[in-house]
């Protein structure tokens, strides 16, 4: 038998990126709720609530609901995804909270994710991100051979730690500064990892983090709330690696155009 | 496909936090040097006074010195200063609900969480110092050129001095903790296997630097050195 329990519901509420926005006090609709319903159905139970009321729902984002899409997220309590360790919000269960509880519902917040609606922010900035250098130039055609690269197991493993960010924007929301420098960097470093991914190291390294700039997020500080925050538990090593392969990237990255000649040799 | 050209170094906010940790080092180094330097004060006002006029022996060396850690504070706290209003544009809004999201140690947490408090307080105090005990500069401190000894003794007689430079020397050293363990990982200088002893290391040469500034302060304020002066 499932129990259930009374919450004090504060929900932010905002019409759009103008909007200055105001928490509404949804107590009433959060009454008996179950603790085996996940946060985000217990939000569904309060929207349907609301609806019934005449109100608007609330706008939230999500979509697998199974803790692997990077889609959900809110700030609850002030802690990003809630309250409980490497769980993303549609994965934290309403046992995590006692009968009367308090709880304080926001959007990420950040200059670079205005909020679309209520709980809703663009993450956008994540996309461009991506666009500016994560990924890999590879030629087209049949799929290689699963093994024609070889690639020791303990590197594989490692990389897969940093591929493994679902890009949620927890750490952003985490940061006091707003930094995207954990996403950045797992992002960045999943790629300099691999074989595959050396190639375009220097400029993907030097692009993202030109693009992370002038999305206009803050720049890292070593608070390391990402780490703590982050539902997949990215270390903060990645930034480390990252900070290591900027300042390479710097000293001996030039662009094709700079480059005289074009076959490498031109100092001889 | 989006076009992101690369920016120079010190447009990004990791380059300019490399630029922060770097001058930083050089401060930590001489912070360090200097402290321990300072410690000849329990030898006497002869061995003090000579370390005073050795330094002084050398024009180029000691005015070489002054410039490379002049240049340091200056880019060190204008790149701190730019980051911090980097990061206030970025999140402008609190949350509602202050929680604390990750477990840290206290000192750790106070540490990071006064590194933009202890930078200007410290830089105040630097300037008040370096106006007490090198310009002579303050009104009501008496000040004699090469006597070092005689100088200190007489600005730690007064309480209100000796208390400031207690509180600023421990302010600084909470800059120097969070500091001293920040510079590896913004310098990305982590291995697995140095990184269970960077914090220790940190934390050691930080309280050797902070016993130090405090100790002697403390000293004269009790009368253990320089009561002869009174």
């Amino acid at each position: 038998m499932a129990e259930t329990i009374d919450l004090k519901l504060h929900v932010w509420r905002q019409n759009g990126p103008k909007d200055a926005g105001r928490f509404e006090d949804y107590s009433q609709y959060a009454r008996g709720i179950s603790t085996h319903a996940s946060f985000l159905e217990f939000l569904d139970v309060v929207n349907e609530r609301l609806v019934l009321d005449n109100k608007e729902p609330i706008m939230f984002d999500h979509d697998c609901r199974e803790g692997i899409c990077g889609m959900c997220g809110m700030v609850v309590n002030g802690e990003p995804h809630g309250p409980q360790k490497a769980t993303t919000t549609c994965q934290l269960h309403m046992r995590s909270f006692r009968s009367g509880e308090e709880l304080w519902v926001e959007p990420w917040r950040a200059s670079a994710f205005p909020v679309i609606r209520d709980l809703s922010v663009d993450r956008g900035a994540f996309e461009r991100i991506i666009q500016a250098g994560g990924y890999i130039t590879a030629r087209s055609g049949a799929a290689p051979d699963a093994n024609a690269i070889p690639i020791a197991k303990s590197l594989a493993d490692e990389a897969m730690d940093a591929a493994t960010c679902i890009g949620c924007g927890a750490c952003v929301a985490a940061c006091p500064n707003a930094s995207a420098s954990l996403f950045m960097s797992a992002k960045i470093g999943h790629l300099n990892s691999l074989p595959q991914g050396q190639a375009e190291r220097d400029k993907r390294t030097l692009a993202m983090v030109a693009q992370h700039e002038k999305e206009g997020f803050g720049s890292c500080s070593n608070h390391y709330l990402c780490e703590a925050a982050c539902p997949k538990e990215i270390s903060i090593r990645w930034i480390a690696r990252m900070n290591r392969d900027l300042l390479s990237a710097a000293i001996s990255y030039k662009p094709a155009e700079q480059r005289a000649g074009g076959d490498g040799l031109s100092w001889v | 496909m989006l076009k992101a050209e690369p920016l120079p170094l010190l447009a990004t906010g990791a380059g300019k936090k490399a630029a922060v940790a770097v001058t930083g080092t050089i401060l930590y180094g001489f912070v360090f040097a200097h402290a321990v330097g300072n410690l000849q004060v329990f030898l006497g006002p002869e061995t003090i006074n000579a370390y005073g006029a050795m330094l002084h022996s050398m024009p180029k060396a000691l005015w070489g010195a002054r410039l490379v850690l002049l240049g340091s504070v200056v880019t060190h706290a204008a790149l701190a200063m730019n980051i911090y209003a980097g990061a206030k544009a970025a999140r402008p809004t609190r949350y509602k609900v202050n929680a604390p999201i990750a477990e840290q140690s206290i000192l750790q947490r106070y540490a990071r969480q006064t590194m933009i408090l202890s930078g200007p307080i410290v830089m105040a105090y630097l300037i008040f110092h370096l106006a007490h005990l090198t310009a002579g500069a303050v009104p009501g401190l008496p000040f004699k050129e090469g006597d070092v000894y005689g100088n200190l003794v007489r600005g730690f007689q007064n309480p209100a001095v000796a208390v400031s430079y207690i509180v600023a020397n421990l302010l600084l050293g909470l800059h120097l903790f969070h500091g001293g363990v920040a510079l590896f990982q913004t310098l990305g200088l982590r291995h697995p296997q140095w990184d269970a002893r960077t914090r220790p290391i940190a934390f050691l040469v930080t309280a050797v630097v902070t016993f130090t500034n405090v100790i002697i302060p403390t000293a004269i304020l009790t009368g253990l050195i320089g009561s002869e002066l009174r």
